[in-house]
């Protein structure tokens, strides 16, 4: 039989405020255990929370990226359980009237560089504020393996959970939208991403059912992928599962299983019997949370270009490739550092408007290559990049201008990168400016078509592809210097 | 110092003669702290007696006197606190085994604003373990004693606090009204006890039970001691969401206004079958004296009275059960760790540290949160309550102050009703409608009864207008020939 998969995920953000949600301690990862809390957090006794208006503003700015309808009124409630990472014995979370619904986002499938995309709408159900809890360390030294330590300075971090409609069919689908939503906290500046340290979190809620069908199978949760990999493994693992546990006759249990990223399983955690009745009930020491229209509205004014905005113009406004576009608008960073160079060169060469696209390509060609390879090659960021949009624009200028040859203008970004020196002080220090001198070239041509008589015999007889190798020996004879173009015409004409 | 002194003593008195330094902070602490060594054994209203801690604020407070500057009412006067506020460095018990030895980093915010305003704490004063209970039976530290019989309750939850006031072991106390437990112990120990609108006082610091029904506020010999007392609590705190925005009024400032032109409610819900008839009639005769002073007395309707005790304790068990999870022995208070795991270091811990009433109401709340309940019992309940409250709001516009009795009976003896939960949740009838409304609430003693025992007569506010509450509640204690009475010990 053939199955349909029904993927929701549930995505846990954590939002870059200063301080926690509900009290005035630091957000700070990799502190001293425990160093980053107070009675607030840490639940003693008496002590009320106060909401950080940072995070709400945060959380609206993702429900208007996300097209969810704020609620004006929203409510904090408290989820109970026991656990020792949760001080209060409950996390305040929102339970019936989350702070914004209703929402969906577009994600792109297919493979860009065929140029063979398709834009599927994924359902946005709900965001909500809450509260994380804190980290437990199991003991690693024998003495200490039957001990646990509780470290409490993530609890009270404000949080963001991001809860989509079951639709997504297929593991390829739920990575889009995971880097579709991840790439839209990091535009808004309001989460890390960091995957590793927990920052950007994401629970499966999969299921299958035969083609077809239009009610859903049991679903199971799957905890514990901190990666894009991984995720893309659980889910791929789950759906074999449940079509092993089907077609073998049997039912799917719904259940909570952890993902084991060594051997690549997924894990029984809890089944239906032993989940938590959390008794959710409204927070008695919040009121309603209230979002007036004035910050709902300044928020919409603070609202940067979001990524698919941002690719869209420029595939309208640069012509660029919708695979370049793509690349390019991956992060903000690069965005920013793509659109500053182009600015800078085509002021460098007074390039009019309506040629800009043409220069977009070339500076677009320059950063997804060679200047990503060399990012990539030394671990680097963009944003930690020692060669300035501005200087890479002064190198793709002397090309453009004949000055250097691509390949040497290559060598000259590697010398930039390690060095603080501009283009033209590596150019004119190592005598790198290319020859177009029909004299000079002239002599150098001369001397390698005599010493290569019988390729040029050849030539004649017709074997025209020589000429790649002509134009070879000249680069190799001049050290990358000569203008090709002119070598190549010179050749020509000498052996017409 | 003399005992007759302490007796009659109130914060307005005393506060004359310590700015005309007739006497000091430090004689008059000394003189609390030695009546506290001689009567506390047999009244056991206190916990912890902070005595060097008090003696160097009562040092502190006549420096204060003596330099002129920044005095208020309160500097210099010994007071003390219900066992549920926090105090910084101070243990402070909940009269919980949970918390025997909690030692809290903070101080709470009326602890600090009465530090700042100048008073002396003396110490620590016993209560129902969390604030569950009538009678401070349920504390981990003993019962309290009524100081008007040795064998009654003094009510409760904050029966320390009545006692305390009662028995003049402090000028003022601190209480908390989750349900009645200041206006109850207050009337059934002859002081005068007041439950400001909920939000009226902040809750920072002050261990709860029921967060949406938990109020702070004061027992006095006086209703203008009262006054002062909420003048120095009262007022927004950054710190607790649930604290009313809105700067609070001098609530002294009308008290000799008078009850001419008052109406006065008299609910008829309120006198039922099951009333005590001496505290029946004193009520009756406490409001023909408001109506012989001007008050014009209205019959008022809160239809859903009946609902109220359910409704409560619905609501409260349910807050409870949530507020009362912390209590886990992973971080602080008792843990009982037999190495057998975390499932039971929570089970042994929680059942070694908290009382039968505690568990009792754990239970209940978790009872009536769990799934499949929820909407039968705290929804229900939750949407009830809006009718209570919606009953008042209804009421006070017939009337200005709803007056009825405390407590449906004088104090009860020791175990009467401890085996009984339920007869003992029927002691806050009268009391807890107030609490779920939100309304401002205050017991002020209206007659000794034939067996010798104080009666209460409750007076019941609009919401935010404890100003007008406490004007009736003067007139009445100006003219009813009660004046501050004083148990014999």
């Amino acid at each position: 039989m053939k199955y349909e998969t029904v993927i929701g995920l549930e995505v846990h953000a954590q939002l870059l405020t200063n301080s926690k949600l509900f009290c005035s301690c630091r957000v700070k990862f990799g502190s001293e255990p425990n160093s980053e809390v107070c009675p607030i957090c840490l639940g003693m006794p008496g002590v009320l929370p106060v909401i950080n208006r940072r995070a709400v503003e945060y959380a609206v700015k993702m429900a208007l990226a996300t097209d969810c309808t704020v609620n004006e009124k929203s409510v904090f409630s408290r989820k109970n359980y026991f656990y020792p990472d949760l001080p209060k014995g409950y996390q305040v979370s929102q339970f019936d009237l989350p702070v914004a619904e209703h929402g969906h986002i577009d994600i792109e499938l297919g493979d860009p560089r065929k140029d063979e995309t398709e834009i599927k709408r994924i359902g946005i159900t709900r965001i909500h504020m809450e509260e994380d809890a804190g980290k437990l360390i199991h003991g690693e030294g024998a003495d200490d393996k039957d001990i646990s330590y509780v470290d409490l300075n993530r609890t009270g971090t404000a949080l963001i959970e991001i809860v989509s409609e079951p639709d997504m069919r297929n593991p390829e689908e739920a990575s889009a939208y995971l880097k579709t939503i991840r790439d839209i906290l990091l535009y808004l500046g309001i989460c890390d991403g960091n995957m590793q340290e927990g920052s950007f979190r994401c629970d499966a809620n999969i299921s299958i059912r035969p083609v077809g069908q239009k009610e859903l199978g049991t679903r199971t949760e799957l905890k514990n992928m901190n990666s894009f990999k991984f995720i893309r493994d659980a889910l791929n693992y789950e759906i074999q599962r449940h079509i092993d546990v089907i077609e073998g006759g049997e039912k799917i249990i719904q259940e909570t299983r952890l993902f084991d990223v060594q051997k690549g399983v997924t894990r029984s955690m809890r089944g239906k019997e032993e989940a938590h009745d959390y008794r959710y009930h409204p927070e008695p020491d919040l009121l309603p949370l209230i979002v007036p229209n004035e910050l709902i509205e300044k928020a919409r004014g603070e609202m940067p270009e979001l990524p698919t905005e941002k690719k869209n113009r420029f595939m309208d406004e640069y012509k660029l490739p919708i695979y370049d576009a793509g690349v390019l608008t991956g992060s903000k960073e690069m965005a920013k550092y793509f659109e500053e160079s182009l600015t800078a060169s085509c002021k460098l060469s007074g390039i009019p408007e309506e040629e800009k696209p043409k220069q977009a390509k070339i500076t677009s060609n320059w950063v997804m290559g060679e200047l990503t390879a060399l990012l990539k090659e030394n671990s680097l960021d963009i944003s930690e990049c020692k060669v300035t949009p501005k200087s890479l624009a002064e190198l793709i200028n002397m090309v453009s201008k004949d000055t250097i040859s691509g390949k040497v203008a290559k060598d000259v970004l590697g010398e930039m990168f390690s060095s603080d020196k501009s283009a033209e002080e590596i150019v004119k220090e190592k005598g790198l400016v290319q020859i177009s001198d029909t004299g000079e070239l002239s002599a150098v041509i001369d001397k390698i078509l005599s010493d290569n008589a019988d390729s040029v015999e050849k030539y004649k007889a017709g074997k025209t592809k020589l000429m790649g190798f002509f134009v070879g020996e000249v680069m190799k004879a001049t050290k990358g210097q000569a203008n090709p173009g002119v070598a190549s015409k010179l050749i020509k004409d000498k052996l017409g | 110092m003399d005992n007759l002194l302490l007796e009659k003593a109130t914060i307005k008195e005393l506060s004359k003669k310590l700015s005309s330094k007739e006497i000091s902070s430090v004689e008059l602490t000394e003189a609390y702290i030695s009546r506290i060594k001689e009567l506390n054994e047999k009244l056991n209203c206190f916990i912890t007696v902070t005595e060097d801690k008090a003696l160097v604020a009562a040092k502190a407070a006549d420096k204060r006197i003596k330099d002129g500057s920044d005095i208020t009412p309160l500097t210099g006067i010994p007071i003390s606190l219900k066992d549920i506020f926090t105090t910084k460095g101070v243990r402070t018990t909940c009269a919980s085994k949970m918390l025997g030895n909690f030692i809290p980093p903070y101080d709470s915010t009326v602890t600090l604003k009465l530090k700042e305003a100048g008073a002396v704490i003396l110490g620590k004063l016993n209560m129902d373990e969390f604030a569950m209970g009538s009678s401070t039976e349920n504390s981990a530290f003993g019962v309290t004693k009524n100081p008007w019989d040795t064998l009654r309750v003094p009510g409760g939850s904050s029966g320390g606090s009545a006692v305390a006031v009662a028995a003049s072991l402090s000028t003022a106390s601190l209480g908390t009204d989750t349900g009645g437990s200041i206006r109850q112990p207050a009337s059934l120990c002859g002081v005068v006890g007041l439950k400001p609108t909920y939000g009226r006082v902040s809750r920072f610091g002050m261990i709860a039970f029921a967060s949406s029904l938990d109020q702070a506020g004061p027992f006095t010999k006086t209703v203008e001691d009262a006054a002062l007392m909420l003048n120095a609590i009262a007022g927004h705190d950054a710190q607790d969401s649930t604290s009313i925005n809105e700067p609070p009024p001098d609530f002294t400032e009308k008290l000799e206004n008078g009850v001419k032109g008052l109406r006065i409610g008299v609910p008829k819900e309120y006198f039922i079958e099951g009333l005590n008839k001496e505290v029946e009639d004193s009520v009756r005769a406490a409001i023909a004296i408001l109506e012989k002073q001007g008050a014009e007395v209205v019959e008022v309707s809160l239809p859903h009275t009946e609902y109220a005790v359910s409704v409560y304790y619905l609501i409260a068990t349910a807050e409870a059960s949530s507020n009362l999870a912390r209590f886990d022995g992973i971080r602080y208070g008792l843990r009982v760790d037999n190495g057998e795991g975390l499932f039971e270091l929570y089970k042994n811990s929680r059942d070694a540290g908290f009382g039968a009433e505690v568990k009792r109401r754990i239970m209940l709340g978790t009872y009536s949160l769990s799934s499949g309940y929820y909407d039968a019992y705290y929804k229900k309940a939750s949407e009830v309550r809006t009718l209570i409250k919606r009953d008042f709001e209804e009421a006070f516009k017939k009337c200005d102050v709803i007056a009825t009795p405390t407590s449906p009976s004088t104090a009860f003896k020791i175990g009467e009703k401890a085996s009984d939960p339920l007869t003992m949740y029927l002691s806050d009838i009268f009391t807890i409608s107030t609490n779920l409304g939100g309304n401002p609430g205050i017991s002020i003693p209206c007659k000794i009864s034939n067996d010798g025992l104080p009666i209460g007569l409750q007076l019941i506010g609009k919401s935010m207008d404890e100003t007008t509450l406490l004007q009736a509640a003067n007139a009445y204690e100006k003219h009813s020939g009660v004046g501050i009475i004083t148990p014999k010990l």
